[in-house]
């Protein structure tokens, strides 16, 4: 994407399985730039959105834009971090290092960023060891560094600290913050509505696979809710 | 205890029929493992990875393959090679080359396999993240194949078991002919025809601990190996 990110759009966009309808159909724009949280429970939809608007499947009807372009074509500026970050059975380095050799990225060049990364991401004294062996802080520390190594112009972080502990999940929420101030835009799906009024400028709220507030976070926390919003933010849904 | 005290003065002693055997049977085993390795482990891992029309026929013949009687493939191969063969004109048969081809024609099918299974744990850990970092097919085969490196050893030493210890196979291409293509299974089958159990029984150990030092090489890679797996989440 030419001139970094300006929008992501989707029209009339559906997520349908065996004759059953998942999600949508869903009608968006996000213009905005800095932090984009995706609310909703367990089920109601958050990471099928995220892997439809990274382009992981196409929909089943409808479009996913990215800059008027297709999710597919522009997924190498994009960076995608799984809830479970899948580890690749090699050293620390050589998982940060494989996105690179994906985008054929140049060997000298190569090692200076996964480097930097690693120290980025204070996994340096670990470096050779391999990625199975890490803690569980330490693999996600890992894997969003493998997911900023490819300096992408969007990330996604899909429920990036599900099994963290309090003082990690601060860590990695100062750290998405950094990654929103140095101009990356961010979406971060999530059922901890503390953490998305922490971190969120803007937010999507899903439930039961349909799109059911878009809204300024100021408003959305700001104002009381009506209808299924409000249940879900008593916990009711 | 006679015969095995003249077998152990044979080996302690380096006779040189001896270790001409071995190493007729080392250079030939080990070349058609290199050959497998070559062609089985990319076939393996495209069969686990890629999807293509007659994919399941493919995995049928492979693994029916596994099965190949060593005497039948050494029929096939002695069919081609022989004088009025297709292959008749390259002058092959009866010489280590012949061995080695069907050797690698017994292996080839069993590294095939078990380098797919290896891989297709891999595919479905990473195929969400293959997809996500845009990895064309030819970059994941290599790296499916790199990251199931442990696994695919454990099938080039299976494959090498395999071919070190059969009969059959060299018996017909290469007609056991005394050095020039007596190997330690041929020979072992020979001289204990004939009354001859030193140098039979000399190579039986050697065998036997071939045997074992593959078996725990296969282990240790698999210990190594597992240091790189996750373990259940």
């Amino acid at each position: 994407m030419k001139g970094g990110f300006k929008s992501l759009m989707l029209q009339k966009a559906e997520v349908s399985r065996n004759g059953k309808r998942l999600l949508g159909p869903l009608n968006l724009t996000l213009a905005t730039s800095g932090i984009t949280a995706i609310l909703g429970h367990n089920g109601a939809g958050k990471s099928l959105f995220m892997y439809m608007a990274h382009g992981q499947f196409t929909p089943s009807k409808g479009s996913v834009l990215w800059n008027d372009l297709s999710a597919e074509a522009t997924r190498s500026c994009r960076s995608f971090m799984f809830q479970n970050a899948p580890l690749m059975r090699r050293s620390v380095t050589a998982n940060v290092e494989f996105p690179l050799i994906a985008q054929g990225v140049a060997k000298p060049d190569r090692q200076t960023r996964v480097t930097t990364a690693l120290e980025q991401a204070r996994l340096s004294h670990r470096a050779t060891a391999p990625a199975a062996s890490l803690s569980g802080g330490e693999k996600q520390r890992m894997a969003l560094a493998r997911a900023l190594v490819t300096r992408p112009q969007v990330i996604m972080l899909d429920e990036p600290s599900a099994s963290l502990d309090p003082a990690s999940t601060k860590e990695l929420e100062a750290n998405v913050r950094l990654i929103a101030d140095s101009g990356v835009k961010v979406l971060i799906a999530t059922h901890d509505l503390m953490q998305a009024r922490r971190l969120a400028d803007d937010v999507l709220v899903f439930g039961g696979g349909s799109l059911l507030v878009q809204a300024a976070a100021a408003d959305f926390f700001g104002q009381p809710q009506t209808g299924p919003v409000a249940d879900f933010l008593a916990g009711r849904l | 205890m006679e015969t095995l005290n003249a077998a152990w003065g044979l080996m302690t002693g380096f006779d040189p029929a001896l270790i001409a055997i071995v190493s007729l049977s080392l250079r030939v085993s080990l070349s058609a493992v290199f050959f497998g390795l070559v062609i089985g482990s990319p076939l393996g891992a495209a069969l686990a990875i890629w999807d293509f029309p007659g994919k399941q026929v493919l995995i049928v013949i492979s693994n029916a393959m596994m099965a190949l009687p060593p005497v039948v493939v050494g029929l096939g191969v002695y069919v081609l090679l022989s004088r009025a063969g297709p292959l008749g004109e390259l002058g092959l048969l009866f010489t280590p080359t012949a061995m080695i081809i069907a050797q690698t024609v017994l292996i080839t099918p069993i590294i095939m396999a078990l380098t797919r299974e290896a891989v297709i744990p891999l595919r479905r850990d990473y195929q969400q993240l293959m997809i996500s970092l845009d990895v064309g097919p030819l970059l994941q085969l290599k790296t499916l194949l790199w990251d199931a490196r442990f696994g695919v050893t454990t099938a080039v030493l299976a494959g090498f078991g395999r071919a070190i210890a059969e009969v059959g196979a060299v018996l017909i291409v290469g007609g056991n002919i005394n050095g020039l293509t007596r190997v330690m299974t041929t020979t072992i089958a020979l001289e204990t025809s004939k009354g001859n159990l030193e140098l039979a029984l000399a190579l039986g150990i050697v065998l036997i601990s071939i045997a074992i030092i593959v078996n725990a090489v296969i282990y240790f890679v698999g210990q190594i190996g597992r240091q790189y797996q996750e373990s259940a989440r």
